[in-house]
């Protein structure tokens, strides 16, 4: 596990070392080039603006309404029915803030390892979804609205399935692991 | 789909603060996360233009496509609709390298750029590619190896051993990462036909 952090900690200073280096071996005008490539950045960033406004504002509006919170509540007695603890249930909120919200699910996963404790059960629940499933609805959304595409086809659908099996996967293994 | 999700948690959202008396916080929210979009907006320009640069670079030293070379068999695989020369291969294979290292801010320009180069060989603009899709589930499902953001929420809680997710982590990951490609497989196949 250190050797892994340390990878993570090392990984941006080495790429910003060698492919510079390399390049400039390689007789690449370094900085020109690198200047060249850059331009590119602010045209995405500018680009994708509108997607990121729209996708915010209802996301946002959703979310501070508490309309979260009932959804959670309603989705309660389908966990009960799969047998699952009524512990677990503390983790939906988070399960549904996850492929809408990086910062909203991140704040619903602190505020649930504070709350429950980061060695907990529902803490290292919380820690494993929050680590292992991504802003899917988002993404797909920003992504391709910044190139243009209006027609998703079975793009939402495989994202969103692939969540649910993360979501699945983390329960099993958080409960057998610990 | 997509425009009905967002009608709805905006209808929602709206009729829920009025249920409850608090329809402000609807003219707040709206604004605040208007504010923010620009917010993402801006700071996305700056690290997108840093890795944009080194890519640049990478791609004229040639390392891009020697890396694209190694990976070529796996992603051969999972991209039969690419050629496999095709520049977006580069791209995809930094933005997963970024996603499985935990790096979030350098993955999405690597990202945004696989996109742009998908987007180039997609014969129909305005519709979703079958090599589009196929990223797309790779990159929202990847496995994780380092979970930086939540160990260090962990570590700010006092947990006696932050990073003991990091298994727990890889394993979920790992179980989405092989359904999104099994289904990704099968939903290919059957729009196919």
């Amino acid at each position: 596990m250190k050797a892994i952090a340390e990878i993570s900690r090392w990984a941006i200073p080495l790429l910003l070392l060698f492919i510079p280096v390399i390049a400039f071996l390689r007789k690449v005008p370094v900085y020109e080039s690198f200047v060249a490539g850059a331009e590119e950045g602010f045209n995405t960033g500018v680009r994708i603006l509108p997607f990121l406004i729209g996708m915010l504002v209802s996301i946002r509006i959703f979310v501070d309404s508490g309309a979260l919170n009932i959804l959670a509540h309603w989705l309660q007695p389908i966990f009960a029915y799969f047998g699952l603890d009524s512990n677990v249930a503390a983790i939906i909120p988070l399960a549904i803030m996850r492929p809408l919200s990086g910062s909203g699910a991140l704040g619903v996963a602190t505020q649930l390892i504070n709350q429950y404790g980061p060695d907990s059960y529902i803490g290292r629940l919380a820690s494993t979804l929050q680590g292992s499933t991504d802003t899917t609805f988002f993404v797909l959304t920003i992504y391709f609205g910044s190139v243009g595409i209006r027609k998703y086809r079975y793009a939402l659908k495989l994202g969103l399935l692939a969540d649910f099996i993360g979501l699945i996967a983390s329960i099993w293994i958080v409960t057998k692991t610990f | 789909m997509v425009n009905l999700i967002w009608l709805i948690m905006l209808v929602i959202g709206i009729l829920i603060s009025a249920i409850n008396g608090q329809i402000e916080i609807v003219t707040v929210s709206a604004m605040k996360a208007a504010e923010l979009g620009v917010e993402v907006a801006i700071e996305l320009i700056g690290v997108m233009s840093l890795w944009l640069g080194l890519m640049r670079l990478a791609e004229e030293a040639g390392i891009v496509k020697g890396i694209a070379r190694l990976f070529g068999p796996v992603v051969r695989l999972l991209f039969p609709t690419l050629k496999p020369d095709s520049p977006a291969l580069g791209a995809i294979i930094m933005n997963l390298s970024a996603n499985i290292l935990g790096l979030g801010n350098a993955a999405t320009p690597f990202g945004l750029k696989a996109m742009q180069e998908l987007q180039k060989e997609n014969p129909t603009p305005e519709t979703a590619s079958p090599a589009m899709i196929t990223f797309l589930a790779l990159n929202t499902s990847c496995i994780t190896l380092i979970p930086a953001t939540i160990i260090g929420v962990r570590l700010k809680a006092n947990s006696a051993n932050p990073t003991e997710i990091i298994g727990t982590t890889i394993v979920a990951t790992g179980c989405a990462m092989t359904s999104a490609i099994i289904v990704d497989y099968l939903l290919r196949r059957r729009a196919a036909k």
